[in-house]
């Protein structure tokens, strides 16, 4: 399931691009010391192989639906760990640029929960394990059913996370655990009944692919060390950023935290830049802006300590904070259409200029 | 998968039109990303209740469009598949979500649905953008300006070597699965079983296509490092192009004009 | 000029899965031959191109190319004496753009701009393609693939010209053309083909390859009037010495069935 642009807040998704752009450095790097030049145009064709094998479907017995192939565990069989994360993510900026699937800020988030997962999550420590030293067809297919569930489960539950933190959708967030997990643990059957069918083929035929990858080198303590420390770093940027974040967007996240925790989240950074900036908005505005000022005054209320009753004061804080809204919205929506109007004129303007042109030069 | 072979057939489209001669064409791939990013930061930062507030984004994707020549059409129907997925979760903010924002005459408007339109919005402008950054800019060259932007280059020429091979291998893999379906007389043929020998088939394919690729790669002299004969400047218009946008965006994301209009043509204030 | 020099001493392959493709095969050609390697499939044709610019190494035996001694630390003057022309311009064809692709050896010969530029547009302009230099590959023809594939070995001006299969898959006009180029070109030429009316024209010796052997090695003339020979290899005579040794010998003087 792949994360979307909409759906996202730019702080959850500046971190997990951070993320990714990190493990695929990081990823990089290993490749090329491999010192294998046959490595490059293998993982671009391969690649293309994703998209090709996903025109061929099958029949799923009872239900009369049809599958098709995923990608990320099957990349990582084929290719191992690193290699693999690589091939995907740059299976995903495909789709993110031409098949409108997600956008592209929330190819950072789609990298990590389909790339990051299977990679080094599900093959090193899932696949690998039940494989052991001599695969047959039998661990194969429980293997790759195995890996596919547990590296879609997790890759399932990161689009949660991401977007309760996130906080444009409403959904709280165990509503949305109960909704995505058990979807994603019938696609992960699935892609694990289907990326079986084709390792055993390909083991069949030429048993030296399959194994020459499990044995390349074992993910020793020390890179999966690196990826975890990446992993840890990237956690803390997000718990940072989110715990601003979650003060402004109180439900879901604040909801589910205020619960485990007992107390609301941290709310430092609120005071910081943006109230710095509102006041600045406050002075430099040409009209007197009363939605505006109410809410910093509230905020400034708010970070007073007030560790009683969590729940009851976002509450508060909510219907205040739509009160402000409601009331400038109708004004808001009045200069909107203008506006929208205004832009489409602009473009109009433009096409007009350039056609006498096109004219001229035909 | 007809909806599959309509977005490589897209695919292909939306890279010829790349070969265009606009002034916005012209433009350094660099300056293109990087303005298509910031706006994407700028837009996704909005507030979650915010409408109006995003139309003056709106400005961005019109003015790159018609300066561009990119048929608007064929823009708008790749962004009106909006992904099933946002359309999933923001459908059910109305349901989550009653408290009523706005009142509009005698009809009442909460807070999901806002929201909801919000998102729809979002994803307009967002995933239009991603096809704007393509339509004027082409796939190998966001993929050189990304190189150049610091992106390692094993992972930008694989990146390349995908965009390349997607095209023979979707034919191929469509030629396979036509074949079979011819052959499997109702549902019988098209188990797992004949999916898996199918794929599994086509995979080995694929895999003797990039060894050979690879031996044509090293009968050329290629030893590991790629060389591109290419290099464009980052010039004075790239900058302009970048530093006016960005500019653009900071006011408009930090001054809500709709609301100001809205509010002198109101009548003042609230 | 030594330096145009083929030789291939003994030479067998066993793949790693077993099959023997090629036994001790040898034959030299010299300097501005134009050879024809032909054979049913699965002869080892292919099998035998790769070796020769050391894309499989032998087996046992030895290969020679000019004074030179095809070894691992010989390997890259080897490749850029030896120009080689895959069978699917697919294959060969790997970069974004057509420019791109065919300036991809110069570049990695290290030249400088300038050069690059003059190569590619040198090498474009004798295959008939310098309209598409901006192309992508995927938005070419079966043909204009085929040239432009030739055109990405020509930049690297080679001593040696070899091509697997180079008709294959063209539309007439296209082959017609193509054979022009290969007649044009002024080196050493190692073809295998299939279509025996192109060798007949283009190539004045041919090697047979059956089961992986030399089976004959002589004047195309020769070999294709003996049809026990060419039976026993699974091979037809040409269809212009079929019927009409007539226009067959109009070929021969003048390059074309229609002059
Ligand atoms: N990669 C390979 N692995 C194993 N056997 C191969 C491989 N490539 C070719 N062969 C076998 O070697 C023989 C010669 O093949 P090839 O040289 O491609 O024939 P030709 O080009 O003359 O049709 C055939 O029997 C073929 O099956
Ligand atoms: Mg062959």
């Amino acid at each position: 399931m792949h994360m979307a642009d909409a759906l996202l807040s730019p702080t959850v998704g500046v971190a997990l691009w951070g993320a990714s752009a990190g493990t695929i450095a990081y990823c990089s790097q290993k490749v090329s010391t491999e010192m294998d030049s046959g490595k490059v145009p293998l993982m671009g064709v391969l690649g293309a192989f994703i998209f090709a094998a996903q025109m061929i479907n099958f029949t799923i017995p009872v239900t009369g639906s049809s599958g098709h192939l995923g990608g990320g565990l099957i990349l990582t069989i084929l290719l191992g760990p690193y290699a693999a994360f690589l091939t995907i993510a740059s299976v995903l900026v495909v789709q993110a640029l031409f098949f409108a699937d997600g956008g592209l800020l929330a190819l950072g988030c789609n990298i990590f929960n389909l790339g990051f997962f299977p990679a080094f999550i599900a093959y090193p420590l899932i696949y690998k394990k039940i494989i052991g030293r001599e695969p047959t067809s039998a661990k194969i297919t429980a293997a790759s059913i195995v890996a596919a569930v547990i590296g879609l489960q997790m890759g399932a539950f990161g689009v949660v996370l991401e977007t309760v933190f996130s906080g444009i959708s409403a959904l709280p967030f165990l509503t949305f655990v109960a909704m995505m997990q058990p979807i994603h643990l019938a696609i992960g059957i699935v892609e694990g009944v289907v990326t079986a069918a084709v390792v055993s083929f390909v083991y069949k035929a030429r048993p030296e692919i399959i194994q020459s990858t499990l044995e390349l080198s074992p993910m020793g303590s020390h890179p999966m060390r690196n990826i975890l420390l990446a992993f840890l770093v990237m956690a803390m940027l997000m718990g940072g950023f989110v715990s601003r974040f979650a003060s402004k967007n109180p439900d879901g996240l604040e909801w589910s935290i205020t619960k485990v925790t007992g107390k609301v989240g941290m709310k430092g950074p609120e005071q910081g830049l943006h109230a710095t900036l509102t006041a600045l908005q406050e002075k430099i505005a040409l009209l007197p802006d009363y939605s505006f000022r109410k809410n910093s005054e509230l905020r400034k209320e708010e970070s007073k300590p007030e560790a009683a009753q969590p729940f009851q004061k976002t509450e508060a804080k909510k219907t205040e904070d739509q009160k402000n809204l409601a009331g400038t919205s109708v004004a808001g929506l009045v200069g909107g259409t203008m506006t929208l109007g205004i832009a489409f004129l602009i473009g109009f303007a433009l096409k007009r200029r350039r056609l006498p042109q096109r004219i001229v030069l035909s | 998968m007809a909806s599959l072979q309509q977005a490589v057939l897209d695919l292909k489209n939306l890279d010829l039109l790349a070969n265009g001669n606009s002034p916005i064409h012209r433009l350094d791939a660099r300056a293109k990303v990087l303005v298509s990013f910031v706006f994407i930061i700028c837009v996704v930062s909005c507030d979650r209740y915010e409408v109006a507030a995003l139309f003056p984004f709106c400005v961005f994707p019109v003015v790159m469009i018609s300066l561009s020549d990119l048929p608007p059409l064929f823009i708008i129907r790749k962004i009106a598949l909006i992904c099933p997925f946002v359309l999933a979760v923001g459908i059910l903010n109305p349901v989550f979500d009653r408290e009523i924002l706005m009142q509009l005459g005698p009809l009442g408007i909460s807070g999901g649905w806002m929201s909801f339109a919000s998102i729809l919005i979002r994803s307009t402008l967002t995933v239009g953008t991603a096809c704007i950054l393509v339509g004027v800019t082409g796939f190998t060259a966001v993929c050189q300006a990304l190189e150049r932007l610091g992106v390692p280059q094993i992972f930008a020429v694989q990146l390349l070597f995908l965009y390349r091979y997607i095209f023979v291998l979707t034919e191929e893999s469509d030629r396979a699965s036509r074949s079979r379906a011819l052959r499997s007389c109702g549902k019988s043929g098209k188990g797992i079983r004949s999916f898996g020998s199918l794929t599994g088939h086509l995979l080995l394919r694929t895999w003797q296509r990039a060894e050979r690729i690879h031996i044509a790669m090293l009968s050329r002299g290629f030893r590991g490092e790629f060389r591109s004969p290419k290099t464009s400047r980052f010039g004075t218009p790239d900058l302009v192009f970048v530093l006016g946008w960005t500019v653009y965006f900071a006011i408009i994301r930090s001054f809500d004009i709709p609301r100001s209009i809205g509010a002198l043509l109101t009548g003042g204030g609230l | 000029m030594s330096h145009h020099i083929v030789e291939v001493k003994n030479l067998s392959h066993i793949y790693p899965d077993g099959t023997a493709a090629l036994f001790d095969v040898s034959f030299r050609i010299t300097h501005g031959e134009s050879v024809a390697i032909i054979g049913a499939n699965g002869a080892g044709k292919s099998t035998l191109l790769l070796h020769l610019n050391g894309c499989l190494s032998a087996t046992s035996g030895e290969i020679r190319i000019g004074d030179t001694r095809l070894t691992a630390g010989t390997l890259p003057d080897i490749r850029r004496t030896v120009g080689m022309v895959f069978q699917d311009p697919d294959d060969q064809l790997f970069m974004p753009t057509v420019f791109e692709d065919v300036a991809f050896g110069p570049c990695n010969l290290g030249l400088s701009g300038m050069d690059v530029e003059q190569r590619v547009s040198d090498a474009l302009e004798r295959v008939g393609a310098a309209h598409l230099r901006e192309k992508p590959p995927y938005h070419l023809s079966g043909g204009e693939k085929k040239r432009v594939a030739i055109a990405t070995v020509l930049s690297m001006m080679p001593d040696i010209l070899v091509m697997d299969e180079p008709t294959s898959g063209l539309d007439p006009f296209a082959r017609r053309q193509l054979i022009g180029l290969m007649r044009d070109f002024q080196h050493t030429r190692i073809i295998t083909s299939h279509d025996l009316d192109m060798v007949y024209e283009v190539c004045d010796r041919t090697i047979i390859l059956k089961r992986g052997m030399v089976a004959a090695d002589g004047s195309t003339g020769d070999l294709f009037e003996n049809g026990e020979l060419l039976k026993e290899c699974q091979l037809e005579r040409p269809l212009s010495l079929q019927g009409c040794p007539e226009c067959a010998a109009r070929i021969r003087s003048c390059g074309t069935a229609k002059c």
